[in-house]
């Protein structure tokens, strides 16, 4: 909100950064002074209970949620009502949602095209160009024909990180991204985000994936009520966890 | 089926008994069942024969050609009672395809602005939207023909009383009168270059698809079909002199005479039905919007595509699939309250023909066969043309 929030905070050069953010559903607070700082090609995993709040955090980022109260600074742009801002932003972040949500009524390679073609304006070849380029990085160029009803879950994901690498974003948000799939596929799309990690993308996860966690994260973040409780290194958050609620929510999700 | 190659011969599964076998027991239903329909209709027909034979009416479609001698409120095409009870049946036909097909076309527009109206973030619209529908749809359609035929149309002031505006357009009890359009020589011309600027612009959308996909511009496609659509034909209306003038309808002692005019009959039956029809159109339109869900917006948002572009690209291609089959039995529902016309006078088909020229005639078989055949007809085409325009959105999707 105010000047003294912002420089009071450290490294104030971030990709994002969330200066003491609040957000009310009506009456219910679901984020409470969020402070969160990500640098350029940072990889954060955000975990905690559910209703906890973390969808509610990435989704501020780009805006398919309003915050009430504090600031949220993308790539140098200030989020406010601004609609050029909200536009600008979100075609500098690419974001996976747990369902997917690819257009059903278009092709894989049309679904890839079709945010180039519109809001960039690239020529359709150029588009397409890409996009098999991309389907290739997620290895089902094959696929490139097919409606994503034909697709398994694990490479309807592929095609939905692909469809917003696509843009080219500086950073990249996902929730969830493989809470839906069955096991088998979970490590291919693991695989997929791995190596976009090794390209030094600016990351956002929310899973419960500890090991993904552990390979790739820079930093772990646990949340409850809506408060950010604990931020540390991965191998540190999970071997010595500092906060009683941070060891009753790894033990449960260790426990089975 | 039973003798299908096999190679194991032992392992064919034995042939159930006929009267276990799905196939024969559903062919054998189907057989029973027409037969059953095929009496009952050969028995109505028979008896109807037999009756007709008693009063002495002759059979056949003779009748088609013989005088009608009654004179219908409003025809099409040039009509007057020494014409035959065929030409009764043209013009009930003509006056029930033109309200029809006024009334699908308004009832669409009107559905659709309520159903997109009702979804509003703007809670005044959203309201209104929503009490229209719920008044609209929940009253009897015949209440509301009445309600404007008699409460409305015929409350209007009376011909010497019109409501005028510039002495060319009056309204009154006994309708709606304007000017009517006389076309000179050379008005073709002008008809021709509205037939070439559609053209245009089916060239003009083909190229400008072409290009986006070539350099990514997007091209102003409506704004420049627009220009062409008004610009075209009046430059050749102009270029022709301006070759239009209009016969204005003149107040005389006890009528209106000349120009041109709509009856009260017409108009309370087109507002009825186009309203009533709209409110379940505009809660199909809803239910179609609602059906995408919302993941696709926020899918197609996250990605920096623009609201209305949302709406185009994503949402709508997506509703039309849920809103087309349901739209279509609204069309046929349309059509067919046509035939409430009868209860106001309105000439239409059934009003006309198996009214007036079945009382006077008395061929019940025929002109009923007629009268259905030509609503068969009529749904038939609906529902094909319909169905080549869900095929064509499904087709894109699968
Ligand atoms: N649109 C909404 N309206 C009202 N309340 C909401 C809305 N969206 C989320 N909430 C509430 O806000 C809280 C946080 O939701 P959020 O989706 O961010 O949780 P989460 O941590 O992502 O949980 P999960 O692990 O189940 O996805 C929950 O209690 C939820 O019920
Ligand atoms: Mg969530």
């Amino acid at each position: 909100m105010d000047e003294a929030a912002a420089s009071q905070d450290n490294g104030s050069d971030g990709i994002i950064r969330m200066i003491d953010v609040n957000k009310w559903f009506g009456e219910f607070h679901v984020l409470k002074n969020i402070n969160l700082n990500v640098g350029a090609g940072e990889r954060i995993v955000i975990c905690g209970p559910s209703g906890s709040g973390k969808s509610t955090v990435i989704r501020c980022i780009n805006r398919l949620e309003e915050h009430q109260r504090g600031r949220i600074i993308v790539d140098g742009v200030e989020l406010t009502n601004d609609l050029k801002h909200i536009e600008q932003i979100r075609r500098e972040v690419g974001m996976c949602f747990q369902h997917f949500n690819l257009f059903p009524h278009l092709t894989v390679l049309d679904n890839l095209c079709l945010a180039p073609q519109y809001v960039r304006k690239v020529p359709r070849a150029e588009a397409e160009e890409t996009a098999m380029m991309y389907l290739e990085r997620v290895q089902i160029p094959e696929q490139a024909d097919k409606f994503p009803g034909q697709l398994s879950g694990g490479q309807q994901q592929r095609v939905a990180i692909a469809r917003s690498l696509c843009m080219s974003p500086k950073i990249m948000l996902f929730d969830e991204p493989t809470s839906a799939l069955d096991p088998e596929m979970i490590k291919e799309v693991l695989d997929t985000m791995i190596e976009l990690a090794e390209t030094g993308m600016t990351m956002l996860v929310v899973t419960h994936e500890m090991g993904f966690a552990k390979t790739v994260a820079n930093r772990v973040i646990f949340m409850d009520g809506g408060e950010v409780i604990e931020v540390n290194e991965p191998n540190e958050f999970f071997d010595n966890p500092q906060h009683d609620r941070t060891q009753l929510f790894l033990s449960q999700i260790l426990a089975h | 089926m039973a003798d299908q190659p096999t190679s194991g011969g032992g392992s064919q599964p034995s042939k159930p008994p006929p009267w276990n076998d799905p196939a024969v027991r559903s062919i054998v239903f189907q057989v029973l069942a027409l037969v059953v329909l095929g009496w009952f209709f050969w028995t109505i027909l028979n008896n109807t024969l037999a009756n007709m034979e008693r009063r002495g009416i002759s059979t056949g479609f003779a009748f088609l050609d013989r005088a009608a001698g009654f004179g219908i409120l409003m025809s099409l095409i040039p009509y007057d009672e020494s014409n035959s009870y065929g030409r009764t049946f043209v013009v009930g036909l003509l006056n029930t395809v033109l309200v029809a097909f006024l009334g699908i076309i308004l009832a669409t527009v009107l559905g659709f602005v309520l159903g997109v109206a009702r979804l509003s973030n703007n809670w005044v619209i959203a309201k209104l939207a929503t009490v229209y529908v719920e008044v609209v749809r929940n009253i009897p359609l015949l209440l509301q023909i009445f309600f404007w035929y008699i409460a409305v149309l015929q409350a209007l002031p009376g011909i010497r009383q019109s409501i005028t505006v510039g002495d060319a357009f009056y309204l009154n009890n006994r309708g709606f009168f304007f000017p009517k359009p006389i076309f000179g020589d050379g008005f073709g011309l002008v008809w021709i270059a509205l037939i070439v600027a559609v053209a245009a612009i089916v060239c003009l959308r083909k190229w400008a698809r072409q290009r986006l996909d070539r350099t990514g511009q997007l091209f102003p496609v409506i704004y420049v079909s627009i220009g062409l659509i008004i610009g075209l034909p009046l430059l050749a209306f102009l270029a022709m002199g301006a070759p239009l003038s209009f016969e204005f309808a003149e107040l005389q002692r006890f009528r209106l005479a000349g120009g041109a005019s709509v009856i009260p009959e017409l108009m309370a039956l087109l507002w009825a039905l186009t309203m009533y029809t709209a409110a379940f159109i505009a809660e199909i339109v809803r239910a179609g919007i609602l059906a995408v869900s919302h993941g696709q917006t926020e899918a197609s948002r996250a990605l920096g595509l623009k609201n209305s572009q949302t709406l185009q690209l994503v949402v709508i291609p997506q509703a039309m699939r849920v809103i087309i089959p349901p739209l279509t039995s609204q069309y046929l529902n349309l059509t067919k309250n046509s035939s409430l016309a009868t209860a106001i006078g309105y000439p239409d088909l059934v009003a006309v023909f198996m009214g007036t020229t079945l009382n006077q005639t008395g061929q019940a078989v025929e002109i009923v066969a007629m009268t259905m055949a030509v609503y068969l007809t009529i749904s038939l085409l609906i529902s094909l043309v319909m169905n080549i325009y869900n095929r064509r959105m499904a087709l894109v999707e699968r």
